[in-house]
């Protein structure tokens, strides 16, 4: 029971990342129909940046909004200077395009920083919290806890907020939504800028548990990418379950069967999901028209 | 008496293949070259398949491991050629893209690209977890080819780079042959209509299922092949073949250079092939400069280097 209840706290805990990972593609998704594989890279930027901000003196929590804020900007760039020159490419071209910016980031962060790997102090220290026979990290809390008030936060945005209904507008029909007056363009910046302060969060959270480096970034993309498809592309509640479902898997797997495979897991069932429901779980059924 | 285009392209290909050695001032040139002819068949076929039919595949590296270890162990555990086992390899790719093919390929877009990815990351992990039977992260010996010796037996020496050379720049040629026929056959014909339109293709009677799935068991044998002969030509091998960095390699070198051409494909093979090579005096700045090329001529580009090249040299018009 115990054992169970530690690869359930586990599983939770990494599962929130990939959710907040997958809420990142959904964002972008939505506004350009792009999937953006250099949104693990957002996640690295704000892993890193806080190291390397903290290490320059910078107190912990400034140093977070700083990687927040400059990782925000650099989805803003990536969008102004990748994404909208290449309108109307095929989904190839795209595909590529996000994996150019992911390698070249990637690049970039090396040189301007380093190789090595990186942490920085949990934010409630680092003395495990008992709970029914398995212990969880108070950063485990703070990683979950962070995963749900952007989910909360991006609900209340998109229902609530005119420019959130501008944004689902557009993912509805650009065309459309240029006719009512709502700016595309900016709503895609909102999007990237949005979506990389997103991923920056969760670098920033889960950093004291998983540590960072340069090189993290594209492993977190395949596994937020598959958890956004597993809960259905572009469906926020999608990216919050598909997220935390593939967590959960993969620490079950890794407990009970083995933990060479449980990459191999998480695939076999998003594949599986595939067949079946080739919209994922909780995508729309939008059919193309015969 | 005109060329078509396939033997044009044929002619192109082969003169550079045999003119190029002319300027090498070392060996180290013909290891070079027999990679980018090695990339270039593994790229032949996703032309194949990205070019031709409109599929994605983010797994085709799987196909090169499954090619490439099959040179590895069934010399070892069966006792057969490993020339034989190359095409052995070939067939089990053939095999298990029809089997993974079928319920994959009625994704698309985007979906289609996880699923194969997750294919491929399969095998590699299978690959760099099994060690007891494929030594795992650390690679595997391969043996030797023979085939050089039998050739220096006959009296043509050559040294082993440039038997290399030779010899995956003929396949290289072999392989492009059947692409070019296939790109004018009538499955070439059906593809393209639906890489046009599946819809389309669809109502003037294609089988779209049977015609993306061909595809699909054509390109996994060109990677297979490919892999095989870079573990035959280096000896050893290791997981990295089959490895999701390589399946992106493939599409960005096929897409780069062209995806619609053989010719524009083999030249995105070359340039992503060499750029490493070249940037090793600026290692500190090589990825960040590969990750800008892709960005760069995905955006003014499109429809790949070659292809761009060749429209700007015949001017505007048509």
């Amino acid at each position: 029971m115990s054992e169970l209840m530690q690869f359930l706290f586990s599983g939770v805990t990494v599962g929130a990342v990939y959710a907040l990972v997958a809420l990142g593609f959904t964002i972008i998704y939505n506004a350009s129909d792009v999937v953006n594989f250099a949104q693990g890279e957002f996640v690295m930027l704000g892993g890193m940046i806080t190291v390397f901000a903290h290490a320059a003196g910078l107190p912990l929590p400034l140093a977070a909004v700083l990687a927040i804020v400059v990782t925000g900007v650099i989805g803003v760039a990536l969008n102004k200077l990748a994404i909208e020159p290449a309108r109307g490419a095929p989904v190839v071209s795209l595909i590529i395009i996000t994996i150019g910016a992911a390698i070249f980031i990637k690049g970039v962060t090396k040189l301007v920083f380093d190789k090595q790997l990186h942490r920085f102090p949990a934010f409630s220290g680092d003395t495990p919290i008992q709970i029914m026979g398995a212990t969880i990290l108070p950063q485990s809390l703070w990683v979950i806890a962070g995963a749900v008030a952007v989910f909360i936060g991006l609900f209340l945005f998109f229902t609530r907020t005119l420019t959130g209904r501008a944004v689902l507008a557009t993912s509805n029909n650009r065309l459309a939504a240029q006719l009512v007056g709502i700016n595309t363009k900016w709503v895609m910046t909102l999007a990237f800028s949005l979506s990389a302060a997103i991923g920056a969060l969760a670098g920033v959270l889960v950093t004291p548990i998983t540590l960072t480096s340069y090189d993290v970034g594209i492993a977190l993309a395949l596994k937020g990418f598959a958890a956004a498809m597993l809960g259905g592309m572009g469906n926020p509640k999608g990216a919050l379950v598909g997220g935390i479902l593939l967590g959960l898997l993969e620490a079950l797997t890794a407990g009970y069967i083995s933990s060479q495979y449980k990459d191999a897991a998480a695939f076999i069932v998003i594949l599986a999901v595939l067949f079946v429901m080739p919209q994922g779980l909780f995508g729309s059924k939008s059919m193309d028209r015969v | 008496m005109r060329l078509s285009s396939k033997q044009i392209s044929l002619l192109v290909l082969t003169a550079l293949i045999v003119l190029a050695p002319l300027f090498f001032p070392s060996s180290f040139y013909y290891r070079v070259g027999a990679l980018v002819f090695i990339n270039g068949l593994a790229v032949v076929g996703i032309v194949i398949l990205t070019g031709y039919a409109g599929q994605i595949s983010l797994g085709h590296a799987g196909f090169a491991g499954i090619g490439a270890y099959a040179c590895a162990l069934a010399p070892e555990h069966f006792g057969i050629h490993v020339g034989l086992a190359a095409l052995l390899g070939a067939a089990i790719s053939a095999v298990l893209a029809y089997l993974v093919g079928r319920p994959i390929l009625r994704l698309q877009g985007y979906y289609l690209g996880v699923a194969s990815l997750g294919f491929g990351i399969l095998v590699a992990m299978v690959l760099s977890n099994e060690a007891a039977v494929t030594g795992g992260p650390d690679g595997i010996q391969v043996n030797d080819l023979g085939l050089r010796r039998l050739l220096n037996d006959l009296g043509l020496s050559l040294s082993n780079s440039e038997f290399w050379y030779a010899f995956s720049g003929f396949a290289l040629l072999v392989g492009a042959w059947i692409a070019l026929n296939l790109h004018n056959s009538p499955t070439g014909r059906a593809w393209r209509a639906l890489h046009g339109s599946e819809v389309a293709a669809r109502t003037v009677g294609v089988d779209v299922a049977r015609l993306k799935l061909q595809a699909f068991v054509i390109s996994a044998v060109y990677a297979s092949a490919s892999g095989s002969l870079l573990a035959l030509q280096n000896r050893f091998i290791t997981p990295e073949v089959a490895g999701y960095m390589h399946s992106i390699e493939m599409v960005t070198m096929a897409v780069l250079g062209g995806a619609g051409s053989v010719l524009g494909a083999i030249f995105g093979a070359t340039i992503l092939t060499v750029l490493p090579q070249v940037l090793t005096v600026f290692a500190e700045y090589e990825m960040m400069m590969l990750g800008l090329v892709m960005m760069l001529v995905m955006i003014f580009m499109r429809e790949g280097v070659l292809p761009s090249l060749l429209r700007l040299f015949r001017g505007r018009g048509e």
